[in-house]
């Protein structure tokens, strides 16, 4: 099994986010991360979505992600030709006897405090998946109370735009 | 032009403009808006139905007979889940209707209102796409828009969801609208370099088999299929999806491959060096076990949806496009590979094929209890209605006995529900083939089983005056599930006997009578070809023959489930001994 990152532009329109999970779901794919917001054209979703497949498998869930009609294009971000971020808010034990302890390690990622309150942090940081996961890893053992990832959402490096090319295509049709 | 009319007039008349003839259905509460308008169009004929499903196969069999999308109409909540099954069917055969339902008000939707249910939900993972139309204005877009899907690329079901709001809502009326579908661009011109690499193997292939599936029929391209076939003496099978595109009585047919295909059929697929694979998808009542199928064949395969390339078995040489078009392409490709020289000679294969078609050839045995063959019913059948004759099959024995032994020898003469195998599509896709091709003699062939799960339909028959012929193969039981009870289960008949023997219950000759319709019975070999006879003698009713057939007819050749292809049993416990002719072509 091998992780893909697929950048998926769909049309903005209701039922879209059911028919991508509902295809993942019935067809045995399994998704690891899914973030949805909106692109530069208001007609135009971007999905990014994580998929862990074996081989083969990643064409047929590519193909099949095609034939939704509410699908524009698909492009596999390859890692290393892509920027990829996540977004992590911790919120973790932290009364006057290690709040020092804990700012060090925030200052060390070049995270943020969002929110303090007397027992506790709030951490704010975004990068790429492993870098929060080292993170957490030192965050660990003052206990964590809470937290909350988004899925990770990613762009192809370069001056290269995968929109431009779907979106001219909406334009044509509306 | 704009008028300013409601969004239910917006509907019939979007329906009269894409050219819908024909709509079957059922009014209710939420749709009921559009039964009003729908009263005075003099375009649109509506059929009354007796059951949603009823509607839905209607749709199907209309579609599959005439190539024009099929056009079904239901309320909301029950009226719409009732579509479900035909919708689900239509998915798996590809078959292009047009689900409308009507839905509760806007400001009800969420709130789990009298009949409602989210069938736009229901259906997500069983239609092409539909829609949930939020306002009126979208009604002609969404109209136009759902026949362009149902009826280009792939064909299938989609599914319009009108809330009874938006019908009953002003709107200003104008054709024809703009679609707007940029997400959906079927690619149906091939690409050169792979139909010319296609056709380097077709011209190379020493053993080559012509796979056709039901795309060939969807894609009109029978005339190609047979001029390839010819130019090349490439032998064909053809599967369940695609029987009637090429002629059974063509020298150069093999039959039908799969689980109950014929031994040749099966068997030059096992031994092929090419499998030139045509709008199919490497179902697994084709292939058998996956990885023992076809294991010496390099694959071409030509589909219009790319998802069915390399989903089941690798592609070498891949080629998306329209059937027709590819093989109008792969014959000047091929013609010029013979001007090149390169041609292999077939001659070897075919003594073998040939020696496979003489020694193990389709066939049955009169049944040692006296009782009448359903294999020799059929077969009488087809050859006294003829080559232009439209059959429409339920699910189960009687099924493959239709595939097996009626000859098919035009395209869409054979409808049935291959891959959802759903047991009671026969009488309303006869009811629904017979409504598109009115002049052609439409037999519905059903299992007592299937017959009993929508034979409602005959009312619609009677009273619309569509005058089908039902041929009711009773064997008294669910007879493909007691044929595997009694292979696989110990002959331990659980729940398999219906009683339509033991007590004739129902008396389909007296059900016949009461639904308006000619009731006929036949139990004895010597009355089939007279009872049929009079069958075809009726014309302006409807007519059921009952008949009476025994329980312990068997359906081989088979391919047991999950078996190896290469465990083929012509019957009961033999198995073809081929394996040493392999010489003469020399296995590779």
């Amino acid at each position: 099994m091998s992780t893909h990152t697929l950048s998926v532009l769909v049309e903005n329109k209701p039922g879209v986010l059911a028919r991508v999970a509902g295809l993942f779901s019935r067809r045995g794919f399994n998704i690891e991360s899914l973030a949805v917001g909106p692109t530069e054209h208001p007609e135009v979703s971007r999905m990014t979505i994580l998929v862990s497949v074996e081989g083969t498998a990643l064409e047929q869930v590519t193909k099949q992600l095609n034939k939704l009609v509410n699908v524009l294009k698909i492009v596999e971000l390859e890692e290393r030709q892509a920027v990829q971020r996540e977004l992590l808010l911790v919120k973790v034990r932290a009364d006057d006897s290690v709040r020092r302890d804990v700012l060090q390690i925030v200052e060390l990622f070049r995270a943020k405090v969002a929110d303090v309150t007397p027992e506790a942090l709030t951490i704010e940081l975004s990068g790429r998946p492993d870098k929060l996961e080292a993170m957490l890893r030192m965050i660990e053992p003052y206990g964590i109370r809470e937290m909350v990832q988004s899925g990770v959402v990613a762009l192809g490096r370069g001056p290269r735009s995968m929109t431009q090319a779907a979106l001219r295509s909406v334009e044509r049709s509306a | 032009m704009t008028q300013s009319i409601t969004g239910a007039q917006a509907l019939v008349r979007s329906l009269e403009e894409v050219g819908a003839d024909v709509v079957f259905g059922i009014p209710g509460g939420a749709i009921l808006p559009a039964y009003d308008p729908l009263y005075d169009s003099t375009k649109v004929r509506h059929i009354l139905v007796r059951h949603e499903q009823g509607a839905g196969h209607a749709a199907e069999g209309y579609a599959q007979a005439t190539g024009r999308v099929g056009v079904c109409l239901a309320t909301s909540g029950p009226g719409a889940t009732n579509l479900v099954t035909p919708i689900a069917d239509a998915y798996m055969d590809s078959v292009p209707i047009v689900a409308i339902t009507g839905q509760v008000g806007r400001p009800l939707i969420g709130t789990d209102a009298f009949q409602e249910a989210d069938i736009s939900g229901i259906t997500l993972p069983i239609t092409k796409h539909n829609f949930l139309v939020q306002s009126p204005e979208e009604i002609p877009r969404v109209i136009a828009e759902a026949f362009h899907l149902a009826s280009t690329g792939r064909p299938g079901p989609v599914l319009v969801d009108l809330p009874k709001d938006v019908l009953q809502s002003p709107m200003q009326f104008s054709w024809p609208p703009q679609i707007n579908l940029p997400g959906y661009r079927p690619v149906t011109r091939p690409h050169g370099k792979q139909v010319r690499e296609a056709a380097r193997l077709v011209a190379a292939a020493r053993r080559p088999v012509l796979y056709v599936g039901g795309g060939v029929l969807k894609a009109h391209a029978s005339a190609q299929l047979r001029e390839l076939a010819e130019m090349t003496g490439i032998p064909v099978v053809t599967t369940l999806m695609a029987r009637g595109a090429f002629p059974d009585s063509h020298r150069q047919h093999l039959g039908m491959p799969g689980m109950h295909g014929s031994v040749s059929a099966v068997t030059a697929l096992q031994k092929a060096d090419l499998l030139i694979a045509l709008g199919t998808r490497f179902d697994d009542r084709v292939t058998g076990r996956l990885d023992t199928f076809a294991p010496h064949a390099a694959v071409i395969h030509a589909d219009i949806d790319p998802a069915e390339i390399g989903k089941n078995r690798t592609a070498d040489v891949p080629i998306v496009g329209d059937v027709r078009e590819v093989l109008t392409e792969l014959i000047s490709a091929v013609r010029a590979e013979y001007s090149a020289g390169n041609r292999a000679d077939l001659a070897g294969w075919w003594r073998t094929l040939d020696q496979w078609l003489e020694t193990y050839p389709l066939g049955y045995d009169d049944p040692v209890d006296g009782t009448l063959a359903p294999q020799y019913v059929i077969q009488r059948l087809g050859e006294l209605s003829g080559p232009d004759a439209i059959f429409a099959a339920g699910v189960g024995q009687h099924q493959m006995w239709a595939a097996q032994f009626i000859k098919y020898e035009q395209p869409h003469t054979w409808l049935n529900s291959g891959g959802l195998g759903t047991m009671g599509y026969s009488v309303p896709a006869a009811m629904g083939a017979k409504v598109g091709c009115p002049d052609r003699l439409v037999w519905s062939i059903d299992g007592d089983g299937c017959f009993q799960m929508t034979n409602q339909e005959l009312a619609t028959c009677a009273i619309e005056r569509i005058p089908i012929k039902v041929a009711v193969i009773n064997n008294g039981n669910l007879g493909m599930v007691r044929q595997w009870q009694t292979l696989f289960y110990d002959e331990r008949y659980s729940q398999t006997d219906l009683g339509t023997h033991k007590h004739r219950i129902p008396d389909f000759v007296k059900l016949a009578d009461a639904y308006g319709c000619v009731g006929l019975r036949c139990e004895t070999k010597s009355d089939v070809d007279a009872t049929i006879r009079k069958a075809m003698e009726i014309d302006d009713v409807p007519v059921v023959v009952d008949f009476i057939v025994g329980k312990d007819a068997q359906v081989w050749p088979m391919v047991a489930a999950g078996a190896s292809n290469d465990e083929i049993q012509a019957a009961r416990n033999i198995r073809p001994a081929y394996e040493g002719d392999e010489g003469e072509w020399g296995q590779k």
